[in-house]
């Protein structure tokens, strides 16, 4: 065996991809797992169809795993994946065009016969009529060498077959110098009990390295060495497991029981999976008839005394909107969560997209104000979710949390916090010992005070129909109504005071200003991080509340020849923040059911900045 | 604990001035919860009364208690809500034929099935009210009104059948003219443990009135009502002259001197007579020639979802512990940065 090349490299994004049935998202999280182990910095992205099983070979079926992985931070799954793992012809034909020129593709020759070709779309082989041209192309038998190396192993063929997606994993193993150790344990748990299931994955895994490592197609193998992050105990965590547990954590630190009622939807459903898992910290999940009963319940419960919560999808929230309107009038701390997705309607269920936040805003009969918070990324969804209670439940308000498909199913490394550091969340009760006028209001918050159902002496009744200030009983008074009306803004409206304003990067005046929210946080901290770098006049605000908007943003907006707000949506921050404080600002709008792609944000500010100059 | 308990209908009654119309059938159903409410043995605090939108709805602000008054049709589920968040509160929901059979039936069918612990009492005029006069689900086929000028071209829904078809365990009907019938009743279904179901014919004296008039006029509504009695025949009449046979397949009028020809006469069983003979009382309400009857259709035991719940939490909690934050983000692959 000759000495084979070893390159370094700062950062690296390899795309597997397949039929849905060849187990990408497991290699995918396998390779996830080894990477964060060995400590580069990453960012995944899972790309599966709506369809449960679309028929195998077409490429509708194909599901995808992204990740990008480097030395130095890594914000986003990458634009174009260096490297692309093609299992049949379908998953090529589908992701050859992200791919990087010179790019790397590995694929099972195996499955490049003539009938997965027309079901693919091709009229001629790839691998024979030069349209690969441009590429590295790895072309190996994989399924052929994954039986041959499971010969004696007591399996089916069809269950052999089901470990050629470990030989991939195996060979990508090799090429990125990355260890076994964390796979072959993961086989061994997950496996357990199953020794011939075991033995075959745990020899297809090291029959791809040993592969790689000894054949002569491969002649040079990388490193990426280890990031820079801050010392501490991670986890790789999806965005809507990050909710999930901020959630938890907020009820516990609040003293309240979580309620979650939720009806299944895309991408959105995770939340209730995996709160479903926890009924020992008290969670109760409802899986409920509908949507509109789904927060119906949760309002129900905090009526009661729970942290209730519900999440949904776009069209989800079109159907609650009414009793969002009911949880504004009674001002009750409930959390309603939206993952968005493709829209309009039912739209691009498991695509991304920002497109929901003028819905979230003003989607509501009257004058209706609910404060929004969006997250920015699947870490920080962590965060979001605990800041949505916290505000709720302080506040006594309805907080709608957006989130998307994007980091709903993204991951990233998350720094564990240690709970004993989370401050509580101190709820203040009605005193028993004087009369409880239910519309009373904290002079600071303007919030009210919750009597719970069950505390003597303290009975009441709240509803939908206009409130008398003060005593909450029912009031068709016309001065009162605009009283109430303007109470409630001013309310919402002054929520700024109580939070962090985001952090503005970068000078307070120049050439440009970039302002975001939502996950577009990734693609554009990679792409203000290279143009800052370069010395350019560039200032960068995510924000983190929309509403209220932040109170330092009037401060410097106006002191930028330009405002650029990139959106996964036609504009909508950008009618807001036009509306709001009368500048011209622009857009950057992409809406293809996808991130933000840094790359192309970089020209966006290229050719504003040429412009201006 | 219960015996301490000391209410009178006077500490339900809400500072709230009551807004239905005078003469209206709600009054009656309130003044008769009045009543039921210091029988149960819960303290006041404990009650919490949910309605939807409809002149029914505004029964919680009558009352007071713990109350919501919510949005059109969603009563079922704030309740359900309310009961699953906590176990130990006493969960009425107050609805009407509109709000709970048309806007709101999705709800109401779930609830049913899944038998939360909770009282339903639905207050049926067969009309809409509150949009002042439209039919309602309930109104009979052809029914002129606002909105069917030409005769409305719906069937009506049968809610004690809808209950009873969709599981819910204690199923009942009653009517506001009989105070003493309807506060038994509203007892009953209050003490029943899992979703009990009361349908009340109540008169809408503006837009429906009469709508139930051979049921409460002094002198007919022994020929056309039928008070069902646990273990007792089904006997109607001026003189209790009528008697309901089973022919086994429906019922028929037989006299009540039937059983000296030596056949067997159907006593009424609350506690589970199969649902043939549910279902056919139920639908004698809807046919022309037989008596209406009143009373509890069926009262059944069934383990309750808001105790499967509980259950669910204290077996989780015994078996892998209290829930731990720290367990809990460290479960699954963690890795340290040095």
């Amino acid at each position: 065996m000759s000495e084979k090349d070893v390159q370094e490299l700062e950062r690296v994004t390899i795309c597997f991809a397949g039929d849905s049935g060849d187990g990408m998202q497991l290699t995918g999280s396998q390779f996830t797992n080894t990477t964060a182990g060995i400590g580069n910095d990453l960012n995944t992205l899972p790309d599966y169809p709506a369809e449960i099983r679309a028929p195998i070979g077409t490429t509708f079926g194909v599901s995808g795993f992204q990740i990008q992985f480097s030395s130095s931070n890594v914000h986003t799954p990458g634009d174009s994946p260096d490297v692309l793992v093609a299992m049949n012809p379908a998953a090529l034909k589908v992701n050859l065009k992200q791919l990087v020129n010179n790019g790397i593709i590995i694929i099972n020759t195996d499955s490049f016969q003539s009938r997965n070709l027309t079901l693919a779309g091709y009229a001629s082989n790839p691998l024979e009529d030069g349209s690969l041209d441009g590429h590295q192309v790895f072309p190996v038998n994989i399924t052929g060498l994954t039986r041959e190396a499971l010969n004696d192993v007591d399996l089916s063929l069809k269950e052999k077959d089901r470990c050629k997606n470990f030989f991939a994993l195996g060979m990508t193993y090799w090429m990125y110098s990355r260890p076994l150790e964390t796979t072959e344990t993961w086989i061994g748990q997950k496996f357990k009990g199953k020794d011939a299931l075991i033995e075959a994955n745990t020899k297809a895994l090291k029959a791809g390295y040993s592969y790689a490592l000894s054949t002569e197609i491969f002649t040079t193998s990388y490193k990426v060495p280890k990031a820079e992050k801050q010392a501490g105990h991670y986890r790789n965590i999806t965005g809507n497991q990050g909710i999930a547990f901020g959630l938890i954590t907020a009820a516990k630190k609040a003293e309240r029981e979580l309620f979650l009622g939720s009806y299944p939807i895309t991408p959105a459903s995770d939340i209730l999976h995996e709160l479903a898992k926890h009924r020992n910290f008290g969670v109760k999940t409802f899986q409920a008839e509908d949507e509109i009963a789904g927060i119906g319940a949760a309002l129900g419960a905090v009526y009661a005394g729970a942290l209730g919560v519900t999440t949904t999808s776009g069209p989800g929230i079109a159907l609650k909107s009414e009793f969002m309107g009911l949880a504004m009038m009674t001002e009750l701390p409930l959390v309603i969560i939206n993952i968005q997705r493709g829209g309009p309607s039912t739209g691009l269920p498991t695509k991304t997209e920002q497109s929901d936040l003028l819905q979230a805003l003003y989607g509501r009969n009257g004058e209706s104000p609910i404060p929004v918070i969006a997250a920015a990324g699947p870490a920080d969804c962590f965060n979001a979710a605990f800041e949505a209670a916290r505000i709720a439940l302080q506040f006594t308000t309805p907080v709608i949390l957006l989130s998307d498909g994007y980091i709903a199913n993204g991951t990233e490394p998350w720094l564990i916090p240690d709970p004993g550091t989370i401050p509580d969340i101190v709820i203040k009760q009605p005193r028993t010992d004087e009369e409880y006028l239910p519309y009373k209001r904290d002079p600071e918050r303007l919030s009210r005070l919750h009597a719970l159902p069950g505390t003597p002496g303290l009975e009441h009744r709240i509803g939908g129909l206009e409130k008398q200030d003060v005593t909450g009983n029912i009031s068709y008074d016309s001065d009162n109504h605009d009283k109430m009306v303007r109470i409630r803004a001013d309310k919402v409206g002054r929520i700024n005071r109580f939070v962090d304003d985001p952090e503005l990067i970068g000078k307070d005046h120049g050439d440009l200003l970039i302002l975001s929210w939502g996950s577009t946080y990734g693609p554009i901290l990679a792409a203000v991080e290279k143009v800052q770098k370069q010395g350019r006049e560039v200032s960068w605000c995510h924000l983190r509340w929309i509403n209220p908007l932040p109170s330092n943003l009037s401060r410097f907006i106006n002191n930028f020849k330009t405002v650029l707000i990139p959106e996964i949506n036609l504009g909508q921050l950008s009618k807001v923040i036009r509306a709001e404080y009368l500048v011209d600002a622009r857009g950057f709008n992409k809406v293809r059911g996808l991130p933000l792609k840094t790359s192309e944000l970089l020209e966006e500010i290229d050719s504003i900045l040429k412009g201006l100059n | 604990m219960e015996k301490d308990i000391q209410l009178t209908k006077e500490d339900f009654t809400s500072d709230q001035e009551t807004r239905w119309c005078p003469g209206c059938g709600d009054y009656s159903i309130l003044a008769q919860m009045k009543k039921v409410l210091p029988t149960l043995g819960i303290p006041k605090e404990n009650f919490v009364f949910v309605s939807g939108i409809g002149c029914s709805s505004r029964f919680p602000y009558y009352l007071d208690t713990y109350g919501i008054h919510g949005i059109h049709g969603r009563a079922p589920v704030i309740a359900s809500g309310v009961k699953l968040a906590r176990p130990d509160l006493k969960v009425f929901v107050i609805t009407g034929d509109g709000d709970g059979l048309s806007i709101g039936g999705n709800h109401l069918i779930h609830l049913f099935r899944r038998n939360i612990d909770i009282t339903i009492i639905l207050f049926n005029n067969q009309i809409y009210g509150l949009t002042k006069g439209q039919y309602s689900p309930t109104s009979e086929k052809g029914k002129v009104t606002k909105s069917s000028p030409f005769g409305s071209l719906e069937n009506p829904f049968n809610p004690v059948q809808m209950a009873l078809a969709s599981g819910a365990t204690f199923v009942a009907r009653s009517i506001d003219r009989d105070p003493k019938h309807l506060a038994e009743t509203l007892a009953r279904a209050a003490k029943h443990k899992g979703t009990a179901f009361v349908e009340v014919y109540q008169n809408c004296n503006i837009f429906n009135d009469g709508a139930f008039i051979s049921l409460t006029d002094p002198k007919e509504k022994k020929k056309h009502l039928l008070k069902m009695e646990h273990d007792k025949p089904f006997v109607f009449g001026e003189k209790d002259e009528h008697l309901l046979a089973w022919t086994g397949k429906k019922f028929a009028v037989a006299s009540s001197d039937m059983k000296e020809n030596g056949r067997e006469i159907l006593k009424h069983n609350e506690n589970g007579s199969g649902p043939a003979v549910e279902f056919m009382l139920a639908s004698l309400s809807h046919g022309p020639e037989l008596p209406t009857p009143i009373g509890i259709f069926r009262s059944i035991e069934m383990e309750t979802y808001d105790e499967m719940l509980t259950q669910q939490v204290e077996h989780a909690k015994e078996k892998k512990g209290e829930g731990d934050l720290k367990k809990l983000f460290t479960g699954g692959y963690t890795w340290t940065n040095n």
